[in-house]
């Protein structure tokens, strides 16, 4: 017999500080940042209601909050943050000394555009810029899955085979400040699911003192770090699996690398990630009924990014559309564009694959762009064009 | 105070075979602090030659931990091992009682690393964090830094047609520290040993953030000899361009007044990096110096007749 479910109607960001209040991290080290600001704010009152026991640290820059958050970190506590877009800019230098020091460190960035001109509207231009940083990504479509992955991200980034910082990412405003129905799980239920975290090296060992962080040099083994480093994402694919499968147990909501809509027997798949999901899923769903066989394939899991499983599920496809909230200036395409090139020319697999750019800034998408895509799909479909684009989606030209 | 005796049967906290070079008052300084200071002892070090000279991997010179993760962000970090000490403590993980400090040279400290000791100073981690004075980024080559003095040749202030060295004053650090309330801020150098000794003695059993400033000479880009090291740091503190001073709960304490107060002159001549403003078209920035000087020490006298 299972429990009642406990509902609340509440934004992302009030139900990620709630998973923070759960997991009841030791240290926060966090700098406001919108749209990132009311998860600290809410996470303040927990703090100051006694409601947690954690240190939490309101640092003077987002540089500083991940600075500390690995000092912390590498001092055996376990350590969260949060921020968005220019705060993970500033971060970038820290970024990748977090996950070379294989720290656990779990932290949400809510997606938003990067200036100039300063916008605070979502877009992946922060994460994706981020991508090659050596943390785990895992993209959110709703409050849901940002509430959901901010507890597996603790109990992935802590697991022996990956000890790696993970990123929970979600649309900026979209997503953060819109109400939604979320179920949440119970305190007891949190804490049995994470567990301890026991620190493999801490600086706080008194009897095993420890350097952190040396200098390495022509010499020495930078090489052979990068490629451990490298080698443990590629692992961190099955942890990500398996703790996807123990998070279904207690919560009844299933987790994989990726999730698929009405592909088996499509001709056309749209690949993407984040809260434009839902609008092609009801895309999907009205152009099914004009008998057009479409699907959608929505990413979960950024990095590592899931290569061959993504090739297998695009196979049978006959065009795929990848959809990018995000531009990469002198690139052919998106990064999410270039991944999956990447995976589908790796695995010889035949698709026809074309590249949409849309919503940056925040800028709208809406059914009538999803449909827009699919006709086109149809004209190449029709012209027998094997010949790949990158087009944008509701853009001023 | 701990004696000369008790120190000397100390176990060093940075033990030989690093790399830093010859005469370097750098190590000197590192050596003093981490003899004064008690144990357990958490560190964590800015970029800059302390760290590539003492951590070349596999190897290391630290007897306590060491974190170092980036330039600017040492007292960053270390706020953050302080914090999850606090965090570990209160549930009980963790039963001895820690001290920490941060090394920065000034280029970490005067400049990059400005706005991170000043945010750890403003929330009150009990902490200390050392500068490294040495005037310059020595570890990248000599290159000016807001401590650099005026008219110090560097390889970005290099002398030439029109310049002479530096043209700007110093920055004045340990007044900007001092600035944040309740801290305990002190200034010293490596050749008054038991005035160092005392200060890192104090900060470390002081409630709170603490802050000494340490001059410490750089034979390679001060451009003297490896063997006047300590001598070079006395003159600095005799000539009044170097005080030792303290200040505590907001009051300012000059520690060591020189009987008679020596001109710059004899300080300056014993570093390369003066060397082209003894030549007679530049006699005129020695005495801009003099001047500085002079007005700095009233202002410290001043103050701590407060």
């Amino acid at each position: 017999m299972t429990a009642k479910k406990k509902v609340a109607a509440i934004t992302a960001n009030v139900a990620c500080a709630y998973a923070m209040k759960q997991i009841d991290p030791d240290v926060v080290p966090a700098y406001p940042i919108t749209p990132q600001t009311t998860i600290m704010e809410e996470f303040s009152n927990y703090v100051a209601d006694g409601a947690v026991n954690t240190r939490l640290m309101r640092v003077e820059s987002e540089h500083s909050a991940m600075s500390a958050a690995i000092g912390a970190s590498a001092a055996g506590a376990r350590v969260m943050t949060a921020t968005s877009s220019q705060g993970l800019a500033l971060m970038w230098e820290m970024l990748y000394i977090a996950s070379a020091l294989r720290l656990p460190i779990v932290m949400q960035n809510v997606n938003r555009a990067l200036s100039a001109p300063i916008n605070i509207h979502c877009d992946h231009s922060d994460s994706m810029g981020a991508r090659d940083a050596g943390w785990i990504q895992l993209f959110s479509e709703n409050a849901q899955e940002a509430y959901d992955n901010t507890i597996q991200a603790v109990k992935i980034a802590e697991d022996m085979r990956v000890r790696l910082p993970v990123m929970v990412l979600y649309d900026g405003f979209i997503v953060s400040h819109a109400i939604d129905r979320v179920e949440l799980l119970d305190d007891e239920v949190v804490k049995d699911f994470i567990g301890d975290f026991k620190p493999v090296y801490s600086l706080l060992d008194v009897d095993n003192p420890v350097t952190v962080g040396p200098f390495d040099s022509l010499n020495g083994y930078y090489f052979e770090f990068k490629r451990m480093q490298e080698e443990v994402m590629r692992r961190a694919k099955s942890v990500i699996i398996k703790v996807g499968e123990e998070f279904m147990k207690v919560s009844g909501r299933s987790y994989g690398l990726f999730e698929t809509y009405q592909i088996e027997d499509a001709e056309y798949v749209l690949v993407l990630l984040g809260s434009a999901a839902g609008t092609a899923r009801v895309a999907v769903d009205n152009l099914r009924q004009q008998g057009i066989r479409i699907g959608l394939l929505k990413l979960r899991v950024f990095r590592p990014f899931p290569f061959e499983e993504i090739a297998k599920a695009l196979n049978s496809a006959k065009i795929v559309a990848v959809l990018d909230r995000s531009i990469s200036p002198g690139s052919q395409g998106g990064p999410v564009f270039q991944e999956v090139c990447s995976a589908l020319y790796s695995f010889d697999c035949s698709p026809v694959i074309v590249n949409y750019i849309y919503g940056l800034g925040g800028r709208e998408i809406e059914l009538a762009h999803f449909f827009k895509v699919v006709s086109d799909l149809e004209d190449l479909s029709e012209k027998r064009s094997k010949e790949s684009f990158v087009r944008y989606l509701n853009l001023r030209e | 105070m701990a004696s000369l005796k008790e120190l000397s049967k100390r176990k060093e906290g940075l033990v030989a075979g690093h790399r830093l070079c010859a005469g370097c008052g750098e190590g000197i300084a590192v050596r003093q602090v981490l003899l004064a200071a008690p144990r357990p002892l958490v560190c964590a070090v800015a970029t800059g030659c302390l760290e590539v000279s003492t951590t070349v991997y596999p190897y290391t010179s630290w007897n306590c931990s060491l974190i170092h993760t980036a330039f600017e962000n040492a007292a960053a970090t270390i706020s953050g091992v302080e914090a999850a000490f606090e965090a570990l403590k209160a549930r009980r993980k963790i039963g001895e009682d820690f001290h920490f400090i941060a090394f920065g040279g000034d280029g970490a400290t005067y400049d990059i690393g400005l706005q991170a000791l000043s945010g750890a100073l403003e929330r009150r981690h009990r902490f200390l964090y050392v500068c490294l004075d040495n005037g310059a980024y020595m570890n990248t080559g000599i290159q000016r830094s807001g401590a650099t003095p005026l008219g110090a040749w560097t390889t970005t202030t290099p002398v030439g047609k029109k310049e002479p060295g530096k043209l700007e004053w110093r920055k004045n650090l340990t007044a900007i520290a001092a600035a944040h309330d309740g801290t305990y801020v002190a200034q010293t150098t490596i050749s008054h040993w038991k005035d160092l000794t005392q200060k890192v003695e104090k900060a470390l059993s002081y409630n709170g953030p603490s802050f000494i400033n340490i001059l410490a000479p750089c034979p390679r880009g001060w451009r003297t000899k490896e063997s006047q090291t300590v001598r070079i740091a006395r003159l600095a503190v005799e000539t009044c361009y170097w005080p030792l001073f303290e200040v505590e709960n907001g009051k300012w304490q000059i520690n060591f007044q020189p009987r008679e107060k020596k001109p710059i002159e004899e300080w300056l001549k014993l570093q390369g990096r003066f060397k082209h403003l003894f030549k007679e078209e530049n006699r005129p920035v020695i005495e801009k110096i003099q001047n500085y000087i002079d007005t700095e020490w009233e202002k410290l006298l001043a103050l701590s007749s407060l």
